[in-house]
C-alpha cells in the first residue's frame, strides 16, 4: 500500500482565494442594486463590459505568461477588479473607456507587476486614475439620479448611449445630464466644490436638488448598501476591520475639524461619509489585501492616512472625489508602513531579561 | 505570583495571540475506553525514541528477553534506555524505518514475541517517602521515561532537583484535534496521574502546581478534580479550547501570563512543564517498578471502522494498530497515514513504522474528512497577503513575510523576522487561502540556516586552529633563531680562540687553498675558473675569438650543472624516503642541500634568460638520471658525507657569482677583471640582503654538527673564486670572507623562501627527532 507523504498541517479550513474573492463580489451586490435603483442601468452595463474584457485580458496574459490558466482565470480576482471599475465609472461613459481602463488594470497594473499577489497598486484604482487623467471629459459624464432626470432612461437607451453617445431617440449625453431645471447635473461632491469656489456657503449649496433631503440623492443609499456589504464581509472575516474603521474614523474627524473651524464652507461629517465613493473605498478597495498593509497596526495607519488624504483631496484638491488617489498613495506607503509596524514576536519583549 | 493564583482561582486566564479552531473530531474516540491490544507477532524497538542520544546495547541477536528487561543502558545523561515491552527472542538488530518525518532509518531491535508475557523481577515501592530524591530521579532515568507530549525530552533531566520552582504545570491541554489519548488516560487513571504529580512535587517542590486542561474534556476535568480534591497546591485550570493552547509557551502564557524569552527555557522563569502521560509513567515507574513499555495511542480517522484508544506496546508496528481498528483504504491508491495529530503530525512513508514513546496518535483520515491531506502541496497558489496567517500565529510572527524570505532564501531577513521562534504549529498553513505549505517552507529554511551556522562554526574553528598554528610556528622560529644566533656566536668565539679544533679547521682551510692553487696552476692557460665560467658562457655566442675558452667553459658548465641536479633529487629522495637516511645529521644535511638546490633553481629565472633556458634543459636532463644519482646520494648522506653540503653550497655560490657577473662580462674581454667586478657585486648583493632573515640559514645552522666542516668547505669553494680573482694568499682571511659570503648568501635566500619549504624542513626536522 502506498502512502501519501505531505507536510503538516494535514487539514485545512478549506478556504481558498477564489472563495474569498467570490465573497467580496457577493458583498458588493447590495450596493450595485442600489446604484441600479437610483442611477439606472449604466453601471451594470459597464460592469458587464469590464468583466468580459477582464476575463479575455486575463486569459491572454495568463497564456502568454504560461500560467495554470484554469485555476488562475477563475480565481475571481479579475472579476472583482472588473466589477470595481464598472461601479466607479460614470454611467454615461462610452464603452471604450471601460475597455481601456480594464485592460490597463489587468494587463499593466496587475500582470506586468507579476500577477495576483505581486501588484503594488490596486488594479481597479490604477485603471480608474489612468482614465480620469487621460479622459477627463468622458470621466465626468456623471448621470444625475433617475428621479431628477428630465428624460426617462430605459435599458436600451442607456445601452445605446454608452455605445454610440446618443439614446435611441437621439438625445446626447449632455442633454441627458440636464436636469428638470435646465442645469447640467454633476455629482453632489462636484456641485459642492464648484459652489464653494464660487463663494457660496454649504447651506446655500445644499439647496440644490442633487443633495435631496439628506446628503445626496441616491448616493447616500448606494453608500449605505456598500456599508452593509462591508459589515457582512467583516463578519465573515473576509476583510480586516482595521482599515475601514480607521478610514471612516479619520474622515469623520477631519471633516469634523473642518466643519468646526469653517462651518460655512465645510460639508458635514455625514455628507463625507455618505457621498462619493467613501463606503466602496472603505470596504472594497482599501481592504484589498495585496496592496494594503498586512499588520493590524499597519492597517490602522493606512486607514487613517487614507481618510486624511480623501478629505484633503475633496476639500483642497482639483478633483471632486479623492478615494482613488488616496488609495494609490496608501498603496505606495503600505510596504513602508508594514516595515515599521511589525508586531512584537512572542518572547522578544524588552521587559524580558 | 499571588495575583496569578487569585486569577486562576477565579478561573480567569490570559490568552495568547492568534490560534485556530480546527474541527476537533475528538468524539470519534473519546467515548470508548482504552482497549488493551493483543500481542503482535513482532515488535520493532528503535534504540532512540527521544531527543538526545541512544543508549548502549545490552542484548544480542538470539537472546531471550523478559518483559521490562532493559535492552540498552544509559551512559550519558541525554541517553534514555529502552526496555523489552514483552518477553520474546531478539531476532535481529538492524536499521529500520523509524517514526521520523524524513523516513529515516535507525538501529532497531526486532523482538519476536513468545506470547508468555513473562515479567522480569520487579520491586514495587509502597511508600515514596522512603526514597530519596536521587533515588527517584535514578528510577525515572532507568525506567526510560522521556516527555510523552511530543518532543521527548528525557524526563530525569527535567525533574532533577532545581531550586525555586514557582509553577509546576501539568500539560493536559491536548489541543491537537482528533487526539484523545491523554483525555482517556485522565479519565481512567486519574489516581495514578495524581500519584505521579505528587512524586514530581516531592522532587521539585514547586510553589504551585497547575494542571492546564482544555474545556472540551469534561469527564477528564471531573476525574482530575476528584483525584486532586484536598490537595491545596494543585489547581485544575480549565482553559478555553483553542489550538495550540497545549504548546508549552502558549500554556504558560495562558496560565501565568508570562512570556518565556526567546531562546531560553521556562525553568529560567521558575516554571517546569510535564505532560500528563509523563506523570502517569513516573508513577508507574516509581510505585510499580514498571518501565515505560507501553502508552495510550489514539488510533483514529474516518478511514477506520473502529477508531479508538489502545494501549500499545512500544515497538508495535503501525499496520498492526490499523488492522486492529479496521483500516479501510476506501479503494484509494494512496492514503495518508499520519503519526501525530492533523496539525503537527507527519505522514508515514510505510506502515511498518513502530510506535515509540512520543507517539500519541495514528490518524488515517478519509478523503472526505481531510481532502487537503490527499493533495500534497499541489494546491498552492500565489500569496495575496491577506494576513490571516499573521492573525492566527501564536508566536505573533509574520508568516507571509517569512514565506517571501524563505522562498528567496534570504536568511538574514528570516533571522530578523524571528523564524527561530516559529513552533511549527501549522496554524498559518491551516488558514492560508492560497494553500501555501508555509510550515514546510519554514522547516526547509530552518534546516538550511542550521546547516549554514554549523558550517560557519566549523570555519571559525578551522580559522582559530590556523591562527594558533601560525603563532606557534612563529614562536618556534624565533626560538630557533635565538638558539642559532647563540650557537653561531659561540662558534665564532671558538674559531677566534686558539683551540685545537680551530687550528685544525684553519689548517684544513689552508690545505684546501693549497689544493685550489694547484688546480689553478693546471688551468693557467684558460684564465677562467668555475666561477667565471658562467659570464663567459653568456658571451659564448658573440665572441668567436674565444672558442678555446668556450670549450673549457662548456666542460666546466657541464660539470657544474651536473652537480646541482643530483641535489634536487637528493632532496626528493630525502623527502619521499626519509627512512633511507639513517642518521639525524644526514637528514639535516639533506634538507639543507634540498633547500639550497631549490634556491639555486629559483635564482636562475630571475637572472638572464639564456641561462635559465639552459639550466632548465639541463635540469630536465638531469631529472632522468635522478633516481640512480639520488639513491647514491642518499647513501652517501647516510654515511655522513657532507660532500652534498659542499656541492650545494658550491652550486649556489657559483650561480650567484656567475649571474652577478654575467652582464658586465659581455662587454669586457678580460674575464679576470670581470670576475673582480662580479665579486664586488656579489658582495654588495650579499650586503644588501644581510638584514633579511632566513630559514635556510636556520636550517644551515641546524646542522650544528656538520657546521665546522661545512664552513671549511664553503671557504674552500669560495676561495676558488677569491684566489683566482684577487690572488689573496692568506687562507685565514679567505676563510673569513668565504664564511661571510656563505652567510650573506643564506640570508639572501629568505626573500624567496616559501612557507611550504619551511614546512618540509620542519617536518624533516621532526622526523629526524
Amino acid at each position: 500500500m502506498a502512502f501519501w507523504i505531505a507536510s503538516s498541517p494535514h487539514n485545512h479550513n478549506q478556504q481558498s482565494t477564489s472563495s474569498l474573492m467570490r465573497l467580496v463580489i457577493f458583498a458588493a451586490i447590495p450596493g450595485i442594486i442600489a446604484q441600479w435603483y437610483f442611477f439606472g442601468w449604466g453601471n451594470l452595463i459597464h460592469i458587464g463590459i469590464a468583466m468580459i474584457t477582464a476575463m479575455l485580458c486575463e486569459f491572454i496574459v495568463l497564456s502568454l505568461r504560461e500560467k495554470r490558466i484554469t485555476e488562475q482565470l477563475f480565481d475571481g480576482s479579475a472579476l472583482l477588479t472588473a466589477m470595481l471599475i464598472g461601479i466607479c465609472l460614470p454611467a454615461f461613459a462610452p464603452w471604450w473607456i471601460t475597455v481601456i481602463g480594464t485592460i490597463f488594470a489587468i494587463a499593466i497594473a496587475k500582470h506586468l507587476y507579476g500577477g495576483l499577489g505581486h501588484n503594488p497598486f490596486n488594479p481597479a484604482m490604477t485603471g480608474y486614475v489612468m482614465l480620469l487623467i487621460s479622459f477627463p471629459l468622458q470621466m465626468t459624464t456623471w448621470q444625475p439620479p433617475i428621479s431628477l432626470m428630465e428624460i426617462e432612461l430605459s435599458f436600451s437607451n442607456t445601452l445605446t448611449t454608452i455605445f454610440t453617445g446618443f439614446t435611441i431617440d437621439g438625445y446626447s449625453v449632455e442633454q441627458l445630464r440636464t436636469s428638470i431645471d435646465g442645469v447640467t447635473m454633476a455629482t453632489p461632491l462636484d456641485t459642492l466644490k464648484t459652489s464653494i469656489t464660487m463663494g457660496l456657503t454649504v447651506s446655500e449649496t445644499t439647496q440644490s436638488s442633487v443633495f435631496g433631503e439628506h446628503f445626496a440623492v441616491g448616493w447616500e443609499w448606494v453608500n449605505l448598501a456598500f456599508l452593509l456589504g462591508g459589515i457582512f464581509l467583516i463578519s465573515k472575516k473576509a476583510i480586516a476591520w482595521q482599515t475601514p474603521v480607521s478610514f471612516l474614523l479619520s474622515l469623520f474627524l477631519c471633516s469634523l475639524i473642518g466643519y468646526t473651524i469653517v462651518p460655512d464652507s465645510s460639508a458635514s461629517t455625514m455628507f463625507h461619509w455618505f457621498s462619493g465613493a467613501t463606503m466602496l473605498g472603505a470596504f472594497f478597495i482599501l481592504t484589498d489585501p495585496v496592496t494594503g498593509a498586512t499588520s493590524a497596526k499597519g492597517r490602522l495607519i493606512v486607514g487613517l492616512l487614507a481618510g486624511l488624504l480623501v478629505y484633503l483631496i475633496r476639500v483642497f484638491g482639483g478633483y471632486p472625489d479623492g478615494v482613488a488617489f488616496a488609495v494609490l498613495l496608501c498603496n505606495m506607503s503600505a510596504p513602508l508602513i508594514d516595515q515599521y509596524t511589525r508586531p512584537r514576536t512572542y518572547g522578544h519583549s524588552k521587559d524580558l531579561s | 505570583m499571588e495575583s496569578i493564583i487569585n486569577r486562576i482561582n477565579q478561573q480567569k486566564f490570559w490568552s495568547f495571540h492568534g490560534g485556530v479552531h480546527p474541527p476537533e473530531q475528538k468524539t470519534l474516540t473519546n467515548q470508548k475506553p482504552i482497549k488493551p491490544l493483543s500481542l503482535p507477532e513482532q515488535l520493532i524497538i528503535p534504540l532512540q525514541q527521544h531527543i538526545g542520544r541512544q543508549g548502549d546495547l545490552l542484548v544480542q541477536v538470539g537472546d531471550h528477553v523478559l518483559k521490562g528487561q532493559p535492552l540498552t543502558k544509559s551512559t550519558n545523561p541525554m541517553a534514555v534506555p529502552v526496555h523489552a515491552p514483552t518477553s520474546g527472542t531478539i531476532t535481529a538488530i538492524k536499521h529500520s524505518v523509524i517514526a521520523h518525518p524524513s523516513g529515516l532509518s535507525e538501529l532497531c531491535i526486532f523482538l519476536n514475541v513468545d506470547h508468555q508475557d513473562t515479567w522480569v523481577e520487579r520491586t514495587p515501592c509502597n511508600d515514596v517517602a522512603t526514597l530519596t530524591n536521587q533515588e527517584i530521579v535514578k528510577k525515572i532515568a532507568d525506567a526510560g521515561i522521556s516527555g510523552m507530549g511530543g518532543a521527548g525530552f528525557p524526563t530525569h533531566i527535567k525533574v532533577d532537583t532545581k531550586p525555586d520552582i514557582n509553577f509546576l504545570i501539568i500539560n493536559a491541554a491536548e489541543c491537537e484535534p482528533y487526539i484523545t489519548a491523554d483525555d482517556l488516560l485522565m479519565c481512567e487513571h486519574s489516581e495514578s496521574i495524581v500519584d505521579g504529580i505528587k512524586i514530581l512535587n516531592k522532587l521539585l517542590n514547586p510553589a504551585f502546581i497547575l494542571i492546564g486542561i482544555e474545556d472540551n474534556k469534561p469527564k477528564a476535568i471531573e476525574a482530575l478534580k476528584k483525584a486532586t480534591a484536598g490537595i491545596e497546591k494543585i489547581h485544575v485550570c480549565v482553559v478555553p479550547t483553542e489550538y495550540p493552547a497545549g504548546g508549552e509557551k502558549q500554556l504558560i502564557q495562558i496560565l501565568t501570563g508570562k512570556e518565556i524569552k526567546s531562546g531560553t527555557l521556562p525553568i529560567k522563569e521558575g516554571i517546569i512543564m510535564q505532560n500528563v502521560a509523563t506523570c502517569y509513567a513516573i508513577s508507574e515507574a516509581i510505585l510499580h517498578d514498571t518501565p515505560l513499555i507501553q502508552r495510550v495511542v489514539t488510533v483514529t480517522g474516518q478511514a477506520l471502522e473502529k477508531p479508538q484508544n489502545v494501549w500499545a506496546l512500544l515497538g508495535t508496528p503501525v499496520h498492526y494498530l490499523l488492522s486492529q481498528c479496521g483500516f479501510d483504504n476506501q479503494g484509494m491508491e494512496k492514503t495518508p497515514v499520519i503519526m501525530g495529530g492533523p496539525m503537527m503530525g507527519f505522514s508515514l512513508p510505510t506502515d511498518t513504522v513502530p510506535v515509540i514513546k512520543t507517539t500519541n496518535c495514528i490518524l488515517a483520515p478519509s478523503y472526505k474528512e481531510m481532502p487537503s491531506a490527499f493533495e500534497g502541496n499541489s494546491a498552492e497558489v500565489e500569496c495575496i497577503r491577506c494576513g490571516q496567517c499573521a492573525d492566527v500565529c501564536p508566536t505573533n510572527l509574520l508568516p507571509q513575510e517569512l514565506q517571501w524570505s524563505a522562498k528567496a532564501k534570504d536568511y538574514p531577513q528570516l533571522n530578523k523576522l524571528n523564524l527561530s521562534d516559529c513552533i511549527d504549529c501549522g496554524a498559518c498553513a491551516y488558514v492560508c487561502p492560497s494553500h501555501i505549505p508555509l510550515v514546510q517552507y519554514y522547516r526547509i529554511a530552518k534546516a538550511e540556516i542550521r546547516q549554514q551556522q554549523q558550517q560557519e562554526l566549523k570555519a571559525e574553528k578551522a580559522k582559530a586552529r590556523f591562527e594558533a598554528r601560525k603563532q606557534r610556528l612563529e614562536k618556534e622560529k624565533r626560538a630557533r633563531e635565538l638558539k642559532h644566533k647563540k650557537a653561531a656566536e659561540a662558534r665564532k668565539a671558538a674559531m677566534n680562540k686558539a683551540t685545537p679544533e680551530a687550528t685544525e679547521a684553519k689548517s684544513a682551510v689552508a690545505a684546501a687553498l693549497a689544493r685550489v692553487k694547484a688546480k689553478k696552476a693546471a688551468n693557467q692557460k684558460s684564465p677562467s675558473s668555475s666561477a667565471i665560467s658562467a659570464p663567459v658562457e653568456t658571451t659564448e655566442n658573440q665572441d668567436n675569438k674565444k672558442a678555446q675558452v668556450a670549450a673549457a667553459i662548456a666542460r666546466a658548465k657541464a660539470k657544474k650543472q651536473a652537480k646541482p641536479a643530483p641535489e634536487i633529487d637528493a632532496k626528493e629522495n630525502a623527502k619521499v624516503e626519509p627512512s633511507n637516511t639513517d642518521s639525524k645529521k644526514a637528514k639535516i644535511a639533506a634538507a639543507v642541500a634540498k633547500a639550497k638546490a631549490k634556491k639555486s633553481q629559483e635564482k636562475a629565472p630571475i637572472q638572464g634568460q639564456e641561462q635559465n633556458q639552459e639550466q632548465t634543459d639541463s635540469l630536465s636532463l638531469a631529472d632522468k638520471k635522478a633516481n640512480a644519482i639520488a639513491k647514491a646520494k642518499a647513501k652517501a648522506l647516510a654515511k655522513k658525507q657532507a660532500s652534498s653540503n659542499n656541492d650545494s653550497s658550491t652550486a649556489s655560490d657559483l650561480t650567484i657569482a656567475s649571474t652577478a657577473e654575467s652582464e658586465p662580462a659581455i662587454d669586457e674581454k678580460d674575464a679576470k677583471k670581470a670576475a673582480v667586478i662580479a665579486k664586488a657585486k656579489a658582495k654588495a648583493l650579499a650586503k644588501k640582503n644581510k638584514e633579511s632573515n632566513t630559514d635556510n640559514k636556520v636550517s644551515e645552522k641546524n646542522t650544528v654538527n656538520v657546521e665546522p666542516r661545512k664552513v671549511q668547505n664553503t671557504s674552500e669553494t669560495s676561495t676558488i673564486n677569491d684566489t683566482n680573482n684577487i690572488s689573496d694568499k692568506d687562507a685565514k682571511k679567505a676563510a673569513i670572507i668565504a664564511k661571510a659570503k656563505a652567510k650573506a648568501l643564506a640570508k639572501k635566500k629568505l626573500a624567496t623562501q616559501s612557507v611550504s619549504e619551511e614546512k618540509t624542513m620542519h617536518e624533516q626536522e621532526k622526523g629526524a627527532k
